[in-house]
């Protein structure tokens, strides 16, 4: 049976650690699966301008892209030219609620992320994405240092 | 049409003596008197009675289509009202569409071109006019427009437009063109016209020089009298800066300080009428005597019930038609859903906010009271209910909510004035997609009107109250009269739909997702 590890990515240089950790446990493993997530934070929660609802779902497509051919895909790449089988998957909505569910939906073994690479005032009051995720998972979550 | 004497600039600015008030007194008088002669036949004719009564038609078309789509759609107002909750919360949002506009945002985007001035000064006017008893008229306005804005945002959704690079565009005059022609129907495209016109003379009137009037009546009942057409100078350049020179940080705090502010006028309403709870029985009592008696206001009852509805009709805009263009962005299979989602619009503007405010100016005491009978005192043209210190419209409720914290007046500034903008920002794009319906899109047609918007910011600053509420009240319910006329030949169309969502729903066809 093989087994499955989420990525999460943030596009940052953090995301390379989280990659590299899981790169060294699916060597162990033998027969694993990556999926590397990047997530695009979004809530349905927030307040738009009529502008910014007419443009949308045009905006939607070009976030999407952008995440795949900037952060997904090369991860994807570097990964599979390394002997990985892998794929990518691009999110819209709160980052620790969808690498949960990705991997439950995925039947993941495990969670890989980096430790949160942003810190300040607003992380302080409303805890990192990281932080949250480490608290509400119901995967087990490995944080990379 | 009489309306109030006011306390606008035009008129304060008459008491200054230095040269550079009467100059300025005389710039906003001219602009007053040449815009009160322009618009006056357009306003009679809007307003003018049944034949041998005083009751204006227009109104009655409003109250009449309202009470149609409430029978006709079964009181879906209250039978949708739970699953309309449910829709906000995105119980029944698929995830795979995250990232997309949701219910809860389309409602906001639609409710902050709603919530704004017609809450607050609004209903002063109604209140002041009609006596509390315009209030229950009010109410009972909002609750039948829920099924008005439920009909006419259903079809927004069904009828939009989609492009080819993802972008929407919906509202009344697409469901005019598509709507009929696919019903086999003649004089859509006629409608759709002569909408847009309307649309345009609304988003220049009530989405534009109502805010900036009041909004200055705000501000120099604060700073002193000082010449309108300098707030609106100020004003213009503000709204040209974010819809001509696509400024979107000042459009998106508004964006995000305008619900705060809501919730803060809310709160802060509570609060006075908490304080004062010896006399909310006392004020419900006022306003349900006054809705069948008037109370001694000028033209008794029908006086009360024509200022409720009108005022409730210019504040949220059920049956109008604006509510549809914003509410046509939203991302859904089922459009019936964009108008269940609607219908809570008309509930929270008028049936909330709208009455907190008349409570709060009913408690205040600030409405004259002839001790001897109980009725209200009338000012000297007798033609508004005479106040503790003559004031009227938004100053009106400024003073009521000073009763009760009297640094209040200074977060009402505020709120007004980021209202006004809100509002006059949502409304300009109302204008705009009217606009373009008519001349096409293209930069340079959306950059005359977009210029044409900021000088009316500057002429509804200058011009007193009067002519411009006459005015704004007039364009909007020209549009309703276009777009209900629409609605009727249109409503079996929202029935089908409705009838076939809500069996689905029964049958679980329709899931719920898990969050």
């Amino acid at each position: 049976m093989s087994a499955k590890i989420v990525i999460g990515l943030d596009g940052s240089g953090s995301g390379e650690r989280a990659v590299a950790f899981a790169k060294k446990q699916a060597k162990q493993i033998g027969t694993c699966e990556l999926i590397a997530v990047y997530v695009i934070e979004w809530s349905p929660f927030s307040f738009q301008t009529p502008e910014e609802n007419e443009q949308r779902h045009k905006r939607r497509v070009e976030e999407t892209d952008a995440a795949n051919s900037r952060i997904i895909s090369p991860a994807v790449d570097a990964l599979k030219a390394d002997g990985f089988n892998a794929r990518g998957v691009v999110k819209h909505g709160d980052v620790a609620d969808l690498l949960n569910a990705v991997a439950v939906e995925e039947g993941a073994d495990q969670i890989v992320v980096a430790r949160s690479s942003d810190g300040g005032f607003a992380s302080r009051l409303f805890g990192s994405s990281t932080a949250n995720l480490v608290m509400t998972a119901t995967v087990p979550v490995t944080v990379v240092g | 049409m009489k309306k109030l004497a006011l306390t606008t600039l035009a008129l304060s600015a008459a008491g200054s003596t230095s040269a550079f008030a009467q100059e300025a007194r005389s710039i906003d008088q001219a602009v007053n008197e040449t815009f009160a002669a322009v618009t006056g036949p357009f306003v009679s004719f809007i307003f003018s009675p049944f034949p041998g009564t005083s009751f204006p038609w227009i109104v009655m078309w409003l109250v009449i289509a309202a009470s149609l789509f409430t029978v006709y759609f079964g009181f879906i107002q209250v039978r949708g009202f739970k699953h309309s909750i449910q829709l906000v919360k995105g119980d029944y949002a698929d995830p795979n569409d995250a990232g997309e506009v949701s219910h809860f945002q389309a409602l906001t985007t639609a409710l902050s071109g709603t919530v704004g001035l017609g809450n607050i000064a609004g209903v002063a006017v109604a209140v002041g006019i009609g006596g509390p008893g315009a209030t229950f008229w009010m109410i009972m306005a909002g609750l039948l427009g829920m099924a008005s804005k439920f009909t006419e945002c259903t079809l927004g959704v069904k009828y939009r437009n989609e492009y080819e690079d993802g972008t929407v565009s919906g509202g009344p005059m697409y469901y005019m063109s598509k709507g009929f022609a696919e019903r086999g129907l003649p004089g859509g495209k006629i409608l759709a016209v002569v909408f847009a016109i309307f649309c345009i003379l609304g988003a220049l009137g009530g989405g534009n020089m109502f805010q900036a009037n009041q909004a200055h009546a705000q501000i120099s009942s604060i700073t002193g009298a000082y010449p309108g057409w300098i707030t609106g100078i100020v004003f213009a350049l503000v709204v040209y800066a974010v819809i001509v020179g696509g400024i979107k940080s000042i459009a998106n705090v508004t964006e995000k300080v305008v619900p705060f502010m809501g919730v803060l006028y809310v709160g802060t309403a509570l609060i006075i009428l908490l304080l004062n709870y010896d006399k909310i029985g006392w004020a419900f009592g006022q306003i349900f005597e006054g809705a069948f008696t008037g109370l001694g206001v000028a033209g008794g009852f029908v006086g009360a019930l024509i200022q409720g509805f009108k005022r409730a009709a210019f504040s949220n805009e059920a049956g109008v038609g604006s509510a549809a263009i914003a509410h046509s962005a939203v991302r859904t299979k089922e459009p019936i859903t964009e108008g269940l989602v609607s219908l809570l619009e008309p509930f929270i503007d008028t049936v909330v906010i709208c009455t907190m405010t008349a409570l709060v100016i009913t408690i205040s005491g600030l409405l004259m009271v002839d001790p001897a009978t109980g009725n209200f005192v009338l000012n000297g043209d007798g033609n508004a209910i005479a106040t503790v210190g003559d004031v009227s419209g938004v100053s009106l409720t400024s003073a009521a909510f000073a009763t009760g914290f009297s640094w209040f007046p200074y977060v009402l500034a505020i709120a007004v004035v980021l209202f006004a903008f809100s509002t006059m920002i949502s409304w300009s794009y109302y204008g705009l997609k009217a606009w373009t319906y008519l001349f096409g899109e293209g930069k340079t047609t959306e950059l005359v009107f977009k210029i044409i918007f900021c000088v009316f910011v500057v002429i509804g600053a200058s011009a007193s109250l009067g002519p411009v509420i006459d005015f704004s009240d007039a364009a909007i319910f020209a549009m309703a009269v276009v777009n209900i006329t629409a609605l009727y030949f249109l409503m079996p169309v929202v029935k089908r739909e409705m009838n076939s969502y809500m069996d689905r729903l029964k049958s679980g066809e329709i899931k719920r997702f898990k969050h």
